[in-house]
């Protein structure tokens, strides 16, 4: 939906970015555009990834990693260059079920950068992020070369 | 075999895979229940897919976080005696130590069971218990239960 930012070579950075990952390669993560500091993925509905066999609709964990991956890309989008960090916490509230069947979107910004830490939010939808399906909170953790604070073991991503 | 036939079955033989197996997303994670009595414990076996930074390499944060998710949702399961699958209210997950490429396990603590929600705390952990790699609560809606 949202292509505002497709040409620019950081954005095309960003969506290469992406499947480096094996996990974001498994779940089938997407990087479907960039709205100002907010980035965007988007994971296509699969079987593989339901949570409960009766209705069909997709597992809290998918959500959990679609809003983890976006969170931690919108934290790129506002630094010059990538470096690694690691996630300290995410909260996430499920307000309604995905449907079945339908793709979700995961949009996501940080808010706060400091030196050693990313402020982040975010959430999943299907058409717009005026109706939730979760809400994301999240701090991320600078880690290694360049961080304030190398001794303390971090490393998610 | 229907869901809540699959539910009474792993209850009557205290055999959780068969379940396992029914939720498409435990079975993609490769997620396997060991029940020793009332230790109930979850199993994430390292596969390289589970990985989110190759170059450290450790795990992704969604697939701890997810992996802990359907380890409280399994221990509600074998705890409680509805056969409805209880729904995700919130979830907070805290990571305490970098996920290795090694298997994960996860215990699960009931911190308060109400008669609608029940509150979970879930700990995942790769050498020894005492060293958590991420901690977890979560409130979970005990569907049943709502008239």
């Amino acid at each position: 939906m949202t292509e505002k930012n497709t040409g620019s070579p950081f954005i095309q950075r960003w969506r290469e970015f992406i499947p480096s990952s094996p996990y974001n390669r498994a779940m089938g993560f997407v990087g479907t555009g960039v709205e100002g500091d907010w980035c965007i993925l988007s994971v296509p509905y699969r079987e593989e990834l339901v949570g409960d066999p009766s209705t069909g609709v997709l597992h809290g964990g998918v959500i959990t990693a679609l809003l983890d991956a976006a969170c931690g890309l919108a934290v790129f989008l506002r630094l010059p260059e990538m470096k690694p960090m690691a996630t300290l916490d995410l909260r996430l509230d499920y307000l309604k079920p995905a449907t079945p069947g339908r793709d979700v979107l995961g949009r996501a910004q940080c808010y706060k950068l400091t030196h050693d830490l990313a402020f982040v939010r975010g959430c999943a939808y299907h058409d717009t992020p005026d109706e939730p399906i979760a809400m994301a909170v999240g701090v991320y953790m600078f880690i290694g070369k360049g961080a304030a604070n190398p001794a303390q073991e971090g490393g998610k991503r | 075999m229907n869901w809540i036939e699959r539910v009474e079955q792993a209850r009557a033989h205290n055999h959780w895979q068969p379940l396992v197996e029914a939720v498409p997303f435990a079975r993609f994670l490769g997620l396997s229940i060991d029940v020793k009595g009332e230790e109930f414990t979850c199993i994430l076996p390292y596969r390289e897919m589970l990985i989110g930074n190759p170059i450290l390499p450790a795990l992704h944060g969604g697939a701890t976080g997810g992996f802990l998710e359907c380890a409280a949702l399994f221990y509600l399961l074998w705890r409680m005696e509805s056969t409805d699958l209880p729904r995700t209210i919130d979830f907070n997950i805290d990571y305490l130590r970098s996920g290795r490429p090694r298997d994960t396990f996860a215990n699960v603590h009931m911190v308060k069971q109400g008669t609608r929600v029940a509150n979970l705390r879930i700990e995942a952990w790769q050498t020894t218990p005492q060293e958590p790699i991420a901690l977890a609560h979560g409130n979970f809606l005990l569907r049943n239960a709502v008239s």
